[in-house]
């Protein structure tokens, strides 16, 4: 169980845009990326958010772009995890690969106010009020997304893969864009 | 394929320590978002990229004034029929126009498909929309478009695939096509298909090696037919704020119109701007309002050129952009302020978008955007069709 986190309450259909505008996009820093999460929809939100607080919402979160800072700036401001009834795909996607814990709940939305403090119990699939006297329930993370969740994220997850030579790469091809662009950097470790 | 979010994915990819992608020609990247730049960051950003595409020895890039990623990849014929086209942009639906299996990813998972060549998908249930009919004048794809997905809603089709059928398609171009399979994203939408037919084969000419056509089974199992007739469809106009807030022209003219944008992935090709021009010959765009243009990509705008359709936007007084996503995303060439109204030819009206989280988008169609431009307030398009 995770420690004790503020319920930030959110409608249906969230999009990128009120997740992160696109006006911010052009800088990539996550602190910056941070301080303008979730204006469109709640303009306190960035300076209030603590972390470990969870946001719940609605039906189709995340809906819209397929910017990585929309979960970018979540996850840096330091939501724990988002809560909804159900994802748009490539929010849902980006957030597995980023790390950040994102689960399907039919009724947390139905169960939790906005100001609730809560706990996350991830192996027990639910969502507990700090005064214990209401939960809500999880649906459990697909296997082959836990895969990459168990990992941290996409990125270390590939990164073993390739260590254990677990990916077939080309040598054929790499040799053809070696001769055609030169030798890479001599820092740069050999492809498996 | 990628744009400016390149950037995200060479810094993932560079933590595999690699020393090249898996296949380096198989990697598209065009610089479409925000360019010229728009600030020294995006510049520095652009210049990262540029440096990354020599390093990685990638072939197929497009500098800043080429076009929209998902312009260029279907008319450079980079995109064919049955392929798996992965792009970092939630409307890379857009290939499945020519009949690939077209869907937006993230940055870092594309890290990975460089890293690996692999990447998981789950085989999406399909929702056949059977369109009947033939549109009217003053109606056009982009008025099926929208309202499909007042249809649909936003999550109509989440994880569905959208195969796009009936009597109706034959009679569309690659362009109007490209509308349809964009706009699918709009309901949640992980690919939209048109099935390749003889207009897909004509796009394809001289471009026929390895053409591999693949249609769909006479036996396919869908999960939903939905089906529109499109005869008599009026004009539509979606917004503000949900692009499935859509209703007939006539339920939303003389609302008040400070910017006409016409351009974006949506609905910025050639036939888009002839639309555009049809309306605007002969006309003033409305002292009140500004109208915007941004071609789709430069070949869009050279085709413009020829057929005399940029002269008569910039005549009526209308601003030509470079090609590309112009003001669609708001960092630039045409952000709103507070209290303004721009109605757009885009394919997202959310909050905040464009700009102030005060203006209001309206979408529609290049005709409707025009029309409006010259009346100053949203206006039915056949009235200056007759």
């Amino acid at each position: 169980m995770s420690g004790q986190g503020r319920v930030w309450k959110f409608g249906d259909d969230v999009n990128t845009d009120l997740i992160i505008s696109g006006k911010h996009l052009d800088n990539y820093d996550p602190a910056h990326l941070a301080s303008h999460a979730m204006e469109g929809a709640n303009k306190d939100f960035a300076s209030v958010v603590r972390q470990g607080d969870i946001i719940i919402a609605g039906a189709n979160f995340g809906c819209g772009s397929s910017r990585e800072q929309a979960v970018m700036a979540l996850k840096h401001c330091g939501i724990e995890a988002v809560i909804a009834r159900s994802f748009a795909r490539i929010f849902y996607r980006n957030a597995i690969n980023l790390g950040l814990t994102v689960v399907v709940s039919p009724n947390a939305a139905d169960v939790f106010q906005d100001g609730d403090s809560v706990a996350l119990d991830l192996p027990g699939h639910r969502l507990v009020s700090i005064t214990g006297n209401r939960s809500s329930d999880l649906e459990p993370v697909p296997a082959h997304v836990k895969l990459i969740l168990d990992e941290g994220g996409l990125v270390p997850f590939i990164k073993k893969r390739l260590k254990e030579n677990r990916f077939t790469v080309d040598m054929e091809l790499v040799t053809q864009a070696r001769r055609l662009h030169g030798s890479p950097s001599d820092n740069a470790p050999e492809p498996p | 394929m990628s744009h400016e979010n390149t950037f995200l994915i060479g810094k993932s990819f560079a933590s595999f320590a690699l020393a090249y992608p898996w296949d380096p020609s198989k990697i598209v990247i065009v610089l479409d978002h925000r360019t010229p730049a728009n600030t020294a960051t995006t510049a520095s950003v652009h210049a990262h990229i540029r440096a990354l595409v020599k390093e990685y020895g990638i072939e197929k890039f497009f500098d800043a004034g080429e076009g929209i990623c998902h312009q260029i990849i279907v008319e450079e014929r980079l995109v064919r029929p049955g392929q798996l086209v992965l792009g970092t942009d939630s409307h890379t639906t857009t290939a499945g126009a020519v009949g690939a299996f077209a869907t937006g990813i993230g940055a870092t998972e594309m890290a990975g498909v460089w890293a690996t060549g692999s990447l998981w998908l789950r085989v999406p249930r399909t929702i056949q929309i059977e369109l009947s009919g033939r549109l009217s004048t003053g109606s056009y794809a982009k008025d099926v478009a929208l309202d499909l997905t007042r249809r649909l809603g936003p999550s109509g089709a989440d994880y569905r695939c959208l195969e796009f059928a009936g009597d109706a398609i034959p009679s569309m171009t690659v362009s109007s096509r490209m509308v349809l399979t964009n706009m699918a994203m709009e309901a949640g939408a992980k690919a939209g298909m048109v099935e390749p037919d003889v207009v897909t084969t004509d796009w394809y000419k001289g471009h026929e090696a390895n053409l591999d056509v693949v249609l769909s089974d006479k036996d396919a199992n869908y999960e939903d037919r939905v089906k529109m007739d499109i005869s008599g469809l009026p004009p539509m106009v979606s917004g503000p704020h949900k692009v499935e807030h859509a209703k007939s022209v006539d339920k939303m003219e003389g609302i008040r119109v400070d910017q006409a944008f016409i351009g974006t992935c949506t609905n910025g090709r050639l036939e888009d701007l002839l639309a555009a021009a049809r309306v605007l010959k002969g006309r003033k765009v409305h002292p009140g309002c500004r109208l915007i243009v941004a071609p789709a990509s430069r070949k869009v705008l050279i085709e413009a050129i020829g057929k005399e359709a940029a002269q008569t936007i910039i005549a009526a007084g209308g601003t030509i952009l470079p090609p590309g996503c112009g003001p669609c995303l708001g960092s630039h060439e045409g952000v709103l302020g507070a209290g303004e109204v721009c109605i757009s030819s885009s394919n997202r009206n959310f909050r905040g978008r464009m700009g102030s989280d005060e203006a209001e988008i309206y979408l529609a169609s290049p005709a409707t955007v025009a029309a409006s431009a010259v009346e100053g307030k949203i206006t039915d398009p056949r009235r200056l069709l007759v």
